[in-house]
């Protein structure tokens, strides 16, 4: 095993249930009550966070994100940044602190996340060539860009829309079991799925995650002080990271992603097999994304997901491999760039042994993966219980 | 049949590299770079080849001819604007000189199909042509 070298575990979560709407309330507001609740769970001291990393704030902190943050919070870290990586941001943010902290830089980093669901802020013109080349053709917005990587991965493999559907299906019957899911008492069949308005073909409105405001944070120290601290230590033991591109249309594949050569980096850290991972943690911000993500990280033969899905008893707690036991983006909501980290979160609680009426028996390691933009920003995370 | 002129949608927001590409396109021609060096088109525009990052890049008329790799109907567009029109379809074309690009699909009453042949189609939208594609019937 090539483990970072001191290992680093993630000893601190915390997460704010979703809402729709926080008029009034700022972004910041809601970063502070996360991190206490992190910091608290931790059982380390604030005077104890030496290093801080932080997400963009669009909208409301165009600039100097990190010191607006640390400044904010009363601290000040020896080592802060901002992660922008869409979605993956969270994930990204975990490998990044031990890497700080492997660096003899500092000892124990709060990654925070979050945002606010205000009134949008104004479309601000910008010079990117997305907004040049994709916009004026009547194609902004994420939306778009997950359909023509859908259409494309249906095309190539004669996918059927149940096999999508029952991702949504089944990441909202997960969602029952966690009562801070904005689907919680809101389950939802294949028929439903299907049922549901067409947004951008093929996608229905039920196969893409509802907008919420939320926030994560996770706490990563050394192996050594988590070994004194609250909770069982739950540690790193692989990172994969890889960025192709970020408009849809330039994407080397509609049909693969960069979570595949990240996958495959952060198991073989790990001295991981896939078919091993006691809990899969898999960015879902739409039902394709799950379904290329079972197949990128070879659990399957490409566009067979939907078989292999069946053949794994579903994305329960009991199913043979669970897949995202919090319900998902798709049954928990997304809180913006923070939606990744909710997978973290819920790997941490599941190697615990924390999770509250959802738990998986003897879960010893998971597979988290974070993704942005159009399936371009990859980030993937093997955590385990075992040193 | 759907009234692209009358439309209120974001137009390009076009700089002095990517301006022969618009220029091109009111002119119904599809511009695309060439570089000199390792003879790949570079599309969307760049001060230098993102393929080999060694060659000159020159303005080349492209054949207008080219491939859907995906498409979307949009029934709920991303930006108001575009609800008059909705649904459309929008898609990747393959251009026959290899990169790709993101564009409207004129698709008329044909239901489209990724692997269908498409060609260039400059249609005036909000006062500008923009380099729409059509399916070839």
């Amino acid at each position: 095993m090539k483990h970072l070298n001191p290992r680093a575990a993630l000893v601190g979560i915390g997460e704010l249930k979703p809402q729709r709407r926080t008029e009034g309330i700022s972004t910041m507001e809601m970063l502070m009550q996360v991190s206490a609740e992190a910091i608290e769970d931790s059982g380390l001291s604030v005077d104890e966070i030496d290093g801080l990393l932080v997400a963009p704030q669009v909208g409301e902190t165009p600039q100097h994100v990190p010191a607006t943050v640390a400044e904010y919070f009363g601290m000040q870290p020896n080592m802060s940044n901002m992660v922008d990586l869409g979605g993956a941001s969270g994930p990204g943010m975990i490998w990044r602190a031990a890497a700080a902290i492997a660096a003899g830089q500092c000892e124990n980093v709060l990654c925070v996340i979050g945002n606010h669901r205000n009134t949008p802020a104004p479309r601000s013109p910008n010079r990117n060539p997305a907004r040049e080349f994709d916009t004026p053709f009547g194609a902004s917005g994420a939306n778009t860009s997950y359909a023509l990587l859908m259409q494309a991965h249906m095309a190539a493999y004669n996918c059927s829309p149940e096999d999508y559907a029952a991702i949504a299906a089944g990441s909202r019957a997960n969602a029952q079991c966690n009562e801070n899911a904005i689907f919680y008492g809101k389950p939802s069949s294949i028929e439903e799925v299907l049922a549901s308005p067409m947004v951008a073909s093929p996608l229905h409105l039920l196969e893409i995650v509802m907008p919420v405001a939320g926030a994560e944070a996770v706490i990563v120290s050394t192996a050594k002080r988590a070994e004194t601290l609250r909770h069982p230590p739950v540690f790193l033991n692989g990172a994969g990271e890889k960025i192709t591109h970020r408009a849809v249309s330039q994407a080397p594949s509609l049909t693969s992603g960069p979570l595949k050569p990240s996958m495959a980096r952060a198991l073989t850290q790990a001295g991981l097999d896939v078919r091993d991972v006691d809990f899969l943690s898999l960015y879902d911000c739409y039902t394709i994304m799950v379904a290329a993500t079972i197949e990128d990280a070879g659990l399957c033969d490409p566009g067979q997901f939907g078989k292999w899905l069946k053949e794994n008893g579903g994305m329960g707690p009991d199913a043979r491999q669970p897949i995202n036991t919090h319900g998902g983006q798709l049954g928990f909501g997304q809180p913006d760039l923070a939606g990744g980290m909710t997978h973290v979160v819920e790997a941490v609680r599941q190697i615990r042994g924390t999770a509250p009426n959802r738990q998986i028996k003897n879960c010893q390691s998971a597979l988290v993966t974070g993704n942005g933009a159009t399936m371009s920003e990859a980030v993937a995370l093997v955590l385990g219980a075992d040193l | 049949m759907i009234d692209y002129s009358s439309i209120q949608v974001p137009g390009p927001t076009i700089t002095d590299l990517s301006r022969p590409f618009w220029d091109g396109v009111q002119d119904s021609q599809l511009m695309l770079q060439l570089c000199d060096s390792c003879q790949q088109h570079v599309f969307y525009p760049r001060p230098l080849c993102p393929h080999c990052w060694r060659g000159e890049l020159d303005w080349v008329s492209a054949s207008g001819h080219g491939t859907l790799k995906s498409f979307s109907q949009i029934w709920k567009p991303g930006h108001p604007g575009w609800l008059p029109a909705a649904p459309y379809v929008v898609g990747l074309v393959l251009l026959a000189e290899g990169p790709t690009m993101l564009s409207h699909i004129l698709v008329g009453s044909h239901t489209p199909c990724v692997g269908d042949p498409l060609v260039f189609a400059p249609t005036k939208v909000a006062g500008r042509e923009l380099p729409f594609f059509q399916t070839i019937k």
